[in-house]
């Protein structure tokens, strides 16, 4: 999960990183409000979770509260990429006299951690990267050690920083470093970290992708979820403990196993391309149980998305037996009962597949067709969705 | 002859009282796997019966090893406490962990590797894996071990149902030995790990390689290829429907930006000599054509 700059900016607080006042407002009223509170020039951002926002007019500095609420006027409902900006930070002003550049994040080619450092902020880290590689400092951390304040001077040193401001910067690496390891981060950025004309190192800008996997050591990351943005389908899926990812096609996939749903897509996609470009409408790992249950709440969510035609169920069973794929299928259907209203595509292949497919047959539910093999299956279910 | 587990590897299962740990601990002795017993702290000296074994649970991984000179560990504990079981298995210098486990975060993956990396006396097959069989021979993780016989065929994967797929699809023909890498960021054993035992395996002919979306393990596998194997490799690369910025269900199946596509991924791999299949189905056809021409 990204988090907005402000929920970045509250967790760098909570870790002792340095960052100036900020108070997230969600109309004019509140940022105006939240000007007054902070006092002096305030700059109002917009909050979204892409780049180039300064760019698109996603962040004005306000002299006084008045101003602050002409800014959010201006900016809330602003465009940004395809976000529309529905909340602002309201932060404090700052006397810039130098940016930079840091991070750290997950390094999965070499299985470690990485910090970048630049003492050239002000540039988009991509950018820096390819046309001054030599001011770019890559300084691989040792998962187990960490960013010591040895190691975080080391950085500062490669970064070029200028020996009376390492030492200050280093600190503020290791409190960065903090927020990575003991929030479950796979990236903290700093862009920029600046030097304020009274010599404070300050965190102005910061980004947060949070590891999913680590939610159970982290209860309060659940409230950090922005579920006014999530796709209503894939918040209903989540509810339900479904592994779901909304697409923008007509045939509903349902598999078990990440590696075989994605097959699935693609599979049905070039199948689809033999019926007018039909394409999957969705992404929905059931895992290897497959129970009724958990089949039930699956079809419900694909038939919940009124762009679907027909749904192809693709299971390949390995320890899970067929048989009670199929019979989580058949019972998924009388519970859904006249909920269910849309072609059902079914392969079933492996472990007991031979009663799996007299279950179905048996039950001959109007709406079910069996497929003799994968490829077979995404050709029906693309025909059903392009009828 | 096999890759990395064998009819003379001794496997004990970390979690072997818990749910899975007892499912799939009745499932690997069927296929024929020597089990010697198994880890959990709190249930140490006692034992657990399976059909006609009796298998004892020691209280460390040291003494299992020391009791029953056992070389495989197969992890099935839990995701808060995966990152302590592996670990505890790195220290105890056992030759291959193979972590089953779904979900342990990354920080802790990162960290058991760097470990396993530094002390250098542990092979790591995971996290997040359906784990390793030798079809007749023996089976740590997983696996389904009806769906087909020995063969000379050598398959690695990212990910667990289409290695399953795919042994189904070559059923016929039979497989050296099978294994799931993982789906996560930090995986212990790579595709190129794989390829090396593979090439130098006697009974393994050609190689399936499985790949999908993120990263870019698939690039570089593809650069090994190209210096290094000399046995036919047939190729499979899963998500060229996956948006950007998505996960796909493994935690590591997501694109970012324009790099870990899977296009770039066949690209690679074609480039390196490898025929890389459209869709399963293709990629069993492309591997019986060189079964055929060996």
């Amino acid at each position: 999960m990204d988090l907005y700059e402000y929920q970045a900016r509250d967790m760098f607080e909570k870790h002792g990183v340095p960052v100036l006042r900020g108070i997230v407002a969600h109309t004019p009223e509140e940022a105006r409000a939240a000007a007054e509170e902070i006092g002096g020039v305030t700059v109002i951002k917009a909050q979204v979770k892409t780049g180039g926002r300064g760019k698109a007019g996603g962040v004005k500095v306000a002299k006084t509260p008045d101003e602050a609420f002409d800014a959010a006027k201006a900016i809330l409902g602003l465009d940004i990429k395809g976000h529309v900006v529905s909340r602002l930070m309201v932060a404090e002003g700052a006397k810039i006299a130098q940016e930079y550049y840091f991070s750290i994040l997950l390094d999965r080619a070499n299985r470690s951690y990485l910090s970048l450092c630049s003492f050239e902020g002000g540039m988009e880290i991509e950018i820096l990267a390819v046309e001054r590689p030599e001011a770019l400092a890559r300084v691989e951390v040792d998962p187990i050690e960490g960013i010591t304040l040895a190691k975080a001077k080391e950085i500062a040193i490669q970064a070029k920083f200028p020996a009376e401001l390492v030492d200050k910067v280093a600190e503020v690496f290791v409190t960065l470093y903090g927020v990575y390891t003991s929030e479950d981060a796979t990236l903290v950025e700093v862009n920029p970290l600046v030097l304020t004309e009274d010599g404070d190192i300050i965190a102005l800008d910061g980004k947060v992708t949070l590891d999913a996997n680590a939610d159970f050591r982290h209860p309060d990351h659940a409230a950090l979820e922005d579920k006014d943005a999530a796709d209503p389908l894939e918040a209903k899926a989540k509810a339900h403990d479904l592994n779901y990812v909304k697409l923008d096609g007509e045939v509903g996939i349902i598999g078990n196993g990440a590696g075989l749903v994605m097959s699935t897509l693609d599979v049905v996609a070039y199948a689809g391309e033999n019926y007018g470009g039909v394409k999957p409408a969705n992404f929905l790992d059931i895992g290897g149980g497959a129970s009724a249950e958990v089949m039930a709440a699956g079809l419900g969510v694909i038939l919940g998305d009124p762009q679907v035609k027909s749904v192809f169920v693709n299971v390949f069973g390995g320890i899970t037996a067929c048989d009670a794929v199929a019979k989580g299928i058949v019972d998924a259907l009388d519970i859904l009962g006249d909920a269910a209203t849309k072609p059902l595509v079914v392969r079933l292949d492996g472990n007991s597949v031979e009663k799996g497919r007299e279950i179905l047959a048996a039950r001959n539910h109007p709406l079910v067709t069996l497929a003799t093999t994968m490829d077979d299956g995404a050709d029906r279910a693309a025909a059903l969705a392009a009828k | 002859m096999s890759i990395f587990l064998n009819k003379d590897s001794r496997v004990i299962v970390q979690g072997i009282t818990g749910g899975e740990g007892t499912k799939h601990t009745a499932l690997m002795l069927k296929a024929g796997t020597t089990i010697v017993g198994g880890v959990n702290a709190r249930k140490a000296g006692t034992t657990v019966e399976h059909g006609e074994a009796t298998l004892p649970v020691f209280g460390t991984v040291a003494e299992a090893m020391s009791e029953t000179h056992a070389d495989v560990s197969v992890v099935f504990v839990p995701p808060a406490f995966a990152k302590d079981a592996v670990m505890e298995a790195i220290d105890a210098e056992m030759p291959l962990i193979v972590v089953i486990t779904e979900g342990i975060p990354i920080g802790d993956t990162a960290e058991f590797w760097a470990h396993a990396k530094k002390k250098g006396t542990s092979r790591i097959i995971g996290p997040n894996c359906p784990g390793i069989i030798t079809p007749g021979e023996a089976l740590a993780g997983i696996t389904p071990a009806t769906i087909t016989g020995t063969g000379p065929i050598g398959l690695v994967s990212k990910s667990g149902t289409l290695t399953y797929q795919m042994m189904f699809e070559l059923r016929d023909i039979g497989f050296s030995t099978a294994i799931g890498i993982g789906g996560d960021p930090i995986i212990g054993t790579t595709h190129i790990d794989a390829l090396a035992a593979f090439e130098a395996d006697p009974d393994t002919k050609a190689i399936v390689m499985i790949g999908e979306i993120g990263g870019d393990a698939e690039e570089r596998a593809a650069d090994f290829i190209k210096a290094n194997v000399t046995k036919p490799v047939v190729g499979y690369v899963a998500g060229f429907t996956a948006p950007e910025g998505k996960t796909m269900g493994h935690a590591g199946a997501i694109v970012s930006g324009s790099s870990g596509t899977a296009q770039a991924k066949q690209e690679a791999l074609e480039a390196a000599g490898v025929r890389v299949g459209k869709t399963p189905s293709e990629t069993a056809r492309l591997m019986r054509e060189v079964i055929a021409a060996l």
